[in-house]
């Protein structure tokens, strides 16, 4: 059968109104996902909220009842400890019904903190230590190379993460190989766990760091989902390298109280917060 | 022995069984690729190389990035075995042999070159004892420790036949070819190779064929040991050792630390299912610098050293 995007039918204004809508549902399911579980990472669920909309409802080609169509793009979720945004987004793309959502991190649930191949569709690898995105897309695009497919590889990494040495490994790879149906997109939030990027173990200037390693890079704001469809979108075979798109965001973007704010990296809602986050998410 | 090339007079290096292996498995099946860390030479990969030099996937002196690259092969519908020296593999890139193929359950082949202290004299930094005891608790991923050239052949086929996760320990360390009783490997067993009752010995790898020696030796002066081949690391055979304590004494020998490796999993299981007075054989930590042959025999891992282990473990009777 062949694969369409799921929003293949919309075009246009109409597209960006999907995604927009897409991504305001998805912060509203993972919040409420955390809410429940009193465990997550909503901060970077909410960074990387416009990515996954922008990918799953604009730009890939997949089908959600064939989850392994051997066609499809991949998308990979390096940055898996936010698996409210990544549960969300593929419950809405029709891999599993939304309802499976309310046993996030329950006892012998699915939903593990941590995004399982074995245990869902749609997930493609096994995520959670950091670091460990990239080297498979990268395989994963070898591998379409060889068989002259032209599935596109997808993979969204955290910033912090890119200080894991294991990225550069694998994107000295990608720009030696060329391989153009790759596209990793950095959520460039600049907080880690702990404290900003740049306090820790800079990473500035990055985009001259994957230029380096033979990408072409677009720096785009990373919540402006005409820009995403527009940069997400392009004809991979228009360049004869990896792109790299560095998607400029905000950790906890949508909720005033959380936006820029360390804390919610892993901070989880009183059910007040929880009440006046809602309210915003409109 | 038809994948195997003699190195000297009836003895083998097992790479050899490997490389061949898998240029007939390529022949037939495009699926099959093969990933290395520049690690084409030691892993006697040229002729691969030479033949399918797109399929031959050498992402350079990068190991994290090799194994995730595996898995991602895997993904894309591709057989990849993934080569490279056992210490770098299993050492370095640890965690992505946890996450990307044991626990993503993906269709990765590793495989371990030149384990145990292969490099003789280049030291601990190159010798791959621990290799074992780091993936042995590893779910799905099935584990062989190949004696002799017939088995490692044996063990490259079924690798690309199953789905899933696989680790072979490929040694270079010459060995003859044994003599086995059954037309092909049988998956997570133990193959007996000599028949005994007063003592068990239990060994894989290149000790296998010192076991069978030292069991010669122990009959000429009137000592029964079995032989047990234990390829299989995981699923390990517990019917088989159990069975083995039935002799009233246990002898463990492997090429790898003594801790966690298959002296680790006997005992775990005696303990558990038969306790019966035990030897382990093999190395107590980092070993010193030696030629290969030096240093078996610094730590008795010879034909006579498993023969006073076994005497040992008999003494040691109630």
């Amino acid at each position: 059968m062949p694969l369409s995007t799921a929003s293949a039918p919309v075009s246009g204004a109409d597209r960006i109104d999907l995604v927009r809508a897409r991504a305001l549902s998805i912060r509203r399911s993972a919040f409420t996902m955390v809410h429940e579980a009193q465990l997550g990472h909503p901060g970077g669920d909410f960074s990387a909220a416009d990515i996954l909309a922008t990918l799953y409802f604009g730009v890939m080609r997949y089908d959600p009842s064939e989850p392994r169509h051997p066609d499809r793009d991949r998308f990979i979720m390096s940055k898996g400890h936010c698996t409210g945004a990544f549960y969300s987004v593929l419950a809405q793309a029709g891999y599993f019904p939304e309802a499976q959502l309310k046993t996030y991190m329950q006892p012998l649930s699915m939903l593990n903190g941590h995004p399982n191949r074995n245990y869902l569709p749609g997930i493609e690898t096994n995520t959670g230590p950091l670091g460990h995105g990239l080297p498979v897309a990268v395989g994963v695009a070898i591998a379409g190379k060889l068989a002259a497919k032209d599935y596109r590889t997808f993979v969204l990494t955290g910033d912090g993460e890119l200080q894991e040495g294991s990225n550069w490994e694998a994107a000295m790879a990608a720009g030696h190989r060329k391989l153009n149906r790759l596209t990793v997109i950095v959520d460039r939030n600049r907080l880690q766990q702990g404290d900003r990027t740049e306090a820790t173990n800079a990473l500035d200037p990055l985009d001259d760091k994957w230029r380096a390693f033979g990408f072409h890079v677009e720096m785009i704001d990373g919540h402006d989902h005409v820009a995403l469809l527009d940069v997400l979108g392009a004809d991979p075979d228009s360049r004869d390298k990896p792109l790299c798109v560095i998607a400029n965001t905000i950790k906890g973007k949508g909720v005033s109280f959380m936006e820029d704010n360390v804390s919610w990296h892993h901070g989880v809602p009183t059910d007040e917060q929880f009440a006046l986050a809602m309210k915003e998410l409109i | 022995m038809s994948a195997a090339t003699k190195t000297t007079e009836g003895l083998y290096d097992c790479r050899d069984a490997f490389s061949k292996t898998l240029e007939a498995l390529a022949e037939a099946d495009e699926r099959v690729v093969a990933v290395v860390n520049d690690s084409v030479g030691s892993s006697k990969l040229g002729g691969f190389k030479k033949r399918w030099p797109d399929r031959l996937v050498n992402v350079g002196i990068a190991e994290q990035n090799m194994v995730g690259v595996g898995a991602g092969l895997a993904n894309g519908g591709r057989i990849p075995f993934v080569s490279c020296a056992s210490c770098f593999l299993t050492g370095r890139a640890l965690e992505q042999v946890k996450a990307d193929v044991a626990y993503s359950n993906t269709n990765v082949k590793l495989c371990g070159q030149s384990p145990g202290i292969g490099y003789g004299e280049l030291g601990p930094t190159h010798h791959s004892i621990e290799d074992l005891a780091w993936l042995r608790p590893l779910a799905n991923l099935v584990t062989i420790v190949p004696s002799d050239p017939w088995e490692t052949e044996q063990a490259v086929r079924f690798a690309a036949a199953h789905e899933g996760p696989v680790f072979i320990r490929v040694s270079r360390y010459p060995v003859p070819a044994l003599e086995h009783r059954l037309d092909r490997i049988e998956p997570g067993k133990a193959e007996v190779m000599r028949a005994g009752t007063d003592v068990a010995i239990l060994a894989n790898g290149v000790m296998l064929h010192k076991a069978l020696a030292a069991a010669e030796a122990l009959a000429e002066s009137g000592v029964s040991a079995r032989v047990l081949n234990m390829a299989w690391m995981n699923p390990l055979d517990v019917e088989a050792i159990v069975d083995a304590a039935s002799t009233g004494a246990v002898v463990t020998v492997e090429e790898a630390s003594v801790r966690g490796g298959l002296g680790g999993a006997v005992a775990e299981t005696l303990a558990l299912h038969r306790p019966v007075p035990m030897e382990m054989l093999g190395f107590p930590g980092f070993v010193p610098t030696g030629t290969v042959d030096f240093l078996f025999d610094h730590f008795g891992l010879t034909a006579n050293g498993i023969a006073d282990a076994a005497r040992k473990a008999i003494s040691r009777k109630g």
